[in-house]
């Protein structure tokens, strides 16, 4: 399978503070891949990275084989963003919203399956104010998939729905890579990234610290990979005096 | 039936990303109060007041009847309101509700994000002027120019919003939303009072009078004044606001961002 995206030795700083520091990974077209670690330890901004809103301070990021930000606007079209929080105007309805971005793009999703699977029908004519969390997250989701992109980054999908709201986004991801789509997922639910993934990076301070699929990680099922994540990201014990 | 995901990706065209994104906007500000307040209901009611209430007579407008000296500024206030106050607060805020985010990643592209929102600006003041003028002629406005004029008020109303519009984007890229909402109605204020809006350049103390003509307000004011009560084009207002328009769409065009 082709290479969807490609981060080589990415170093990204704000100001005096590393928050990636010399990060590779490659994520394989048509999979599931799951990048998790601790909070602060540079996930987010390696994704926004590719998405094109971070300059790398060095090293290189393609994602489908461009450059993020100097080909932003050829690259853009082909790439679905799940924001963790916001992304709509707090006035604006949630079926106006998912029309107005499917409107950006030549070939959207049909509006009204896409609707029902994510149940925003009952709130489509509610502001997006008012939405619960849930709904919130949802539409969010719609809005990275309605274009039809070949790379979906989707950044903590399932926070906030109850366990049936989970099931489902789930097996939405399954439909999306069974469909081709590669899907970029950060997260810090251990049993999603298990579930779902093909290959997962778990990363701390900025670096890619262990790689490979949730069998392999989990000497095959013999721990959990929240044990493994665990002890990879463990912070370092205190010196005894 | 089945949906299929496979990918299939694309942007629309840019026509309709534009008209898409300028419909959105205008759309919303129909539903925001503050918002409509700031583009008809301020500049109507100065309208009633300085020409319908005898009041004009007694400000510093200008000499003729107080009517046809209160409809061209009137017309530059609702010119700054939309294309600067509102533009700026409603940037501002896309910003901080991650709008421009949202948008950075989609195919809207950063040329159909400012053309999206200067036609929804555009749209607004078609609503403006249309009730302004309107308002004007009920209350006796007697403009002088024939085509003239009427290219005059088209050349200053399009040359004000790039000047403007540019103002309103820059302050929203620097400043964080509530610093932007507080400075764009500061601005508003000041330019009303001490920017030649409501004042011909000529009533101000003539040490200020150097300074207060330089300024886009000025120019707008001005221009708007001189295509209705002589009739003529104001080609040097407009080369002012083009030139502001230019100095100012340059800082926007290095400080904007997508987050």
């Amino acid at each position: 399978m082709p290479v969807a995206v490609e981060i080589d030795n990415l170093v990204v700083r704000y100001g005096e503070k590393t928050a990636v520091d010399g990060l590779t990974l490659t994520v394989t077209g048509g999979t599931v891949t799951s990048v998790l670690g601790p909070n602060g330890a540079g996930k987010t901004t390696t994704v926004e990275t590719c998405e094109g809103f971070r300059r790398p301070d060095s090293g290189q990021v393609r994602v489908l084989g461009l450059d993020p930000i100097a080909d932003h606007d050829a690259l853009m079209p082909r790439i679905g963003v799940m924001l963790q929080e916001g992304g709509a105007w707090s006035g604006v309805r949630a079926l106006e919203m998912l029309r107005y971005v499917a409107s950006l793009h030549s070939h959207p999703l049909e509006l009204a399956p896409l609707v029902e699977r994510l149940d925003l029908g009952t709130c489509g004519r509610t502001p997006y104010r008012r939405l619960s969390g849930g709904q919130k997250q949802r539409l969010s989701l719609a809005l990275a998939i309605v274009g039809r992109p070949e790379v979906a980054f989707l950044d903590e999908p399932t926070t906030g729905l109850d366990p049936h709201g989970r099931r489902e986004i789930w097996q939405l991801i399954r439909d999306l890579r069974d469909d081709g789509v590669t899907v970029v997922l950060t997260t810090h639910a251990m049993d999603e990234a298990e579930q779902l993934s093909d290959q997962v990076h778990v990363v701390s301070a900025g670096k890619v610290i262990a790689s490979g699929s949730p069998d392999v990680l989990t000497e095959h099922g013999a721990k959990s990979l929240e044990d493994v994540y665990l002890a990879l990201t463990a912070p370092p014990a205190r010196e005894k005096r | 039936m089945s949906t299929t995901y496979a990918p299939r990706p694309g942007s629309a065209p840019w026509p309709r990303k534009v008209l898409s994104h300028a419909v959105m906007e205008f759309r919303l500000l129909l539903r925001n109060g503050e918002q409509l307040l700031l583009a008809l209901v301020i500049p109507l009611g100065l309208l009633f007041l300085l020409g319908g209430t005898g009041l004009g007579d007694r400000l510093p407008l200008g000499d003729g009847p107080a009517v046809d000296l209160a409809v061209p500024r009137v017309l530059a206030l609702a010119v700054l309101s939309s294309s600067f106050t509102s533009l700026a607060i409603a940037t501002g805020f896309e910003r901080r509700y991650g709008v421009i985010k949202r948008l950075g990643a989609s195919p809207l592209s950063r040329t159909g994000l400012l053309a999206g929102k200067i036609g929804s600006v555009l749209a607004i003041q078609l609503i403006q002027l249309a009730v302004l003028i309107g308002a004007g002629f009920a209350l006796g406005w007697n403009p002088v120019g024939g085509a003239a004029a009427v290219f005059g008020v088209i050349l200053m109303v399009l040359c004000g919003t790039a000047a403007f519009a540019s103002l309103g984007l820059l302050m929203a890229g620097v400043l964080r939303a509530e610093a932007t909402l507080a400075a764009a109605n500061l601005l508003y204020l000041l330019l009303l009072v001490g920017g030649a809006v409501l004042t011909p350049v000529e009533e101000y103390p003539e040490g200020m009078q150097g300074v207060v003509r330089l300024l886009p307000s000025a120019a707008l004011a001005n221009g708007l004044a001189n295509s209705t009560l002589e009739g003529v084009v104001p080609w040097a207002a407009a080369l002012s606001l083009t030139l502001w328009a230019g100095v100012l769409g340059y800082l926007v065009s290095r400080t904007f961002r997508w987050d």
